[in-house]
């Protein structure tokens, strides 16, 4: 017993003090870094119907035409995250993908996937256009506490995608 | 100013370990990339190089000599090999783990200087179809 609480105790330090000096590098590592942007997709499947009470049924069918069906329709989804900041030089990372893959589920698939996204409350005032779509899911991420999310890419079809947020890459413009 | 991008393809061994923590430290921080017997991806680099188009050729970079210059300063020397054990930017004592970050920075740090006529832009290494890593230069 005495083994086994002298070794929870001091696995209970080692981890405090590990917290601690992660914390420290974490801050010294800021200020000295390369900048590396890292990309992260995940998928999710909603459905929609694009319909805005501004408009008369017959506007509505002009503007968006099949994806007024009243009934909706829906996509898989590419949801692509970019995050951006100084490589931690102890762990090699600017992010830890845990922790972005854990905010991930927790704020984007349980919220999105498999839903319809004209039922929730983040498309009551705005039409779930894939534009207004990647606006929110940007917004999300704004939350994330780990790295600075930078970008967001919305794939909707293999064909149309989305992005909003900043350009990558500025301090080397062409 | 046009950019244009080039892919090659390389499959290496690596492991996450950081010499100066202990076996649980590293564990914790790297999951199951921290186990020492390694483990392996086909990564996908694409190089991005700008340049103005040459009024007779038409070209910004000659194609051929790029893959040329990415299949001797990148491949040769990364692909079927252990990151860790056999690149020198990745050896232990060096304390740079061969993250697809520090990757993208050591193959720009192989490609700065060496593509004659256009300036290198961006290097982006896939480790996976759903996770890269981008590299501008930015210090």
């Amino acid at each position: 017993m005495g083994t086994a609480s002298t070794k929870i105790a001091s696995g209970a330090k080692a981890r405090i003090d590990f917290d601690q000096s992660m914390a420290g590098l974490k801050s010294r590592a800021i200020k000295t870094g390369p900048t590396v942007y890292l990309t992260r997709r995940y998928r999710l499947s909603a459905s929609h119907r694009l319909h805005s009470e501004a408009y008369s049924e017959e506007q509505n069918q002009t503007v968006y035409g099949k994806c007024n069906n009243p009934h909706g329709h829906g996509h898989n989804y590419g949801i692509v995250v970019t995050v951006g900041g100084p490589v931690n030089s102890h762990t090699g990372m600017v992010c830890d993908l845990g922790e972005l893959d854990g905010f991930a589920e927790k704020s984007l698939l349980q919220r999105f996937d498999h839903t319809n996204l004209n039922t929730l409350d983040a498309f009551s005032q705005a039409v779930p256009t894939t534009e207004n779509f990647t606006r929110e899911v940007y917004r999300i991420f704004q939350e994330f506490v780990g790295a600075r999310v930078i970008r967001i890419r919305i794939e909707e079809t293999g064909n149309n995608s989305f992005e909003y947020g900043e350009e990558l890459g500025r301090t080397k413009t062409i | 100013m046009i950019l244009l991008t080039r892919k090659a393809v390389f499959s290496s061994a690596h492991y996450y370990w950081n010499e100066a923590w202990t076996q649980p430290e590293n564990e914790r921080v790297f999951g199951r990339c921290a186990n020492k017997n390694g483990h392996g991806h086909n990564y996908t680099l694409e190089v991005t190089v700008a340049g103005e188009v040459d009024p007779v050729s038409g070209f910004v970079v000659d194609l051929k000599e790029l893959k040329e210059i990415l299949q001797r300063e990148v491949v040769s020397v990364y692909d079927h090999r252990h990151l860790n054990l056999e690149v020198p930017e990745f050896a232990a004592d060096t304390g740079v783990i061969p993250t697809t970050e520090n990757i993208a920075i050591a193959i720009w740090g192989r490609l700065e200087g060496k593509i004659p006529g256009a300036k290198l832009h961006r290097v982006r290494v896939y480790e996976m179809a759903d996770l890269y890593a981008d590299y501008y230069g930015e210090r």
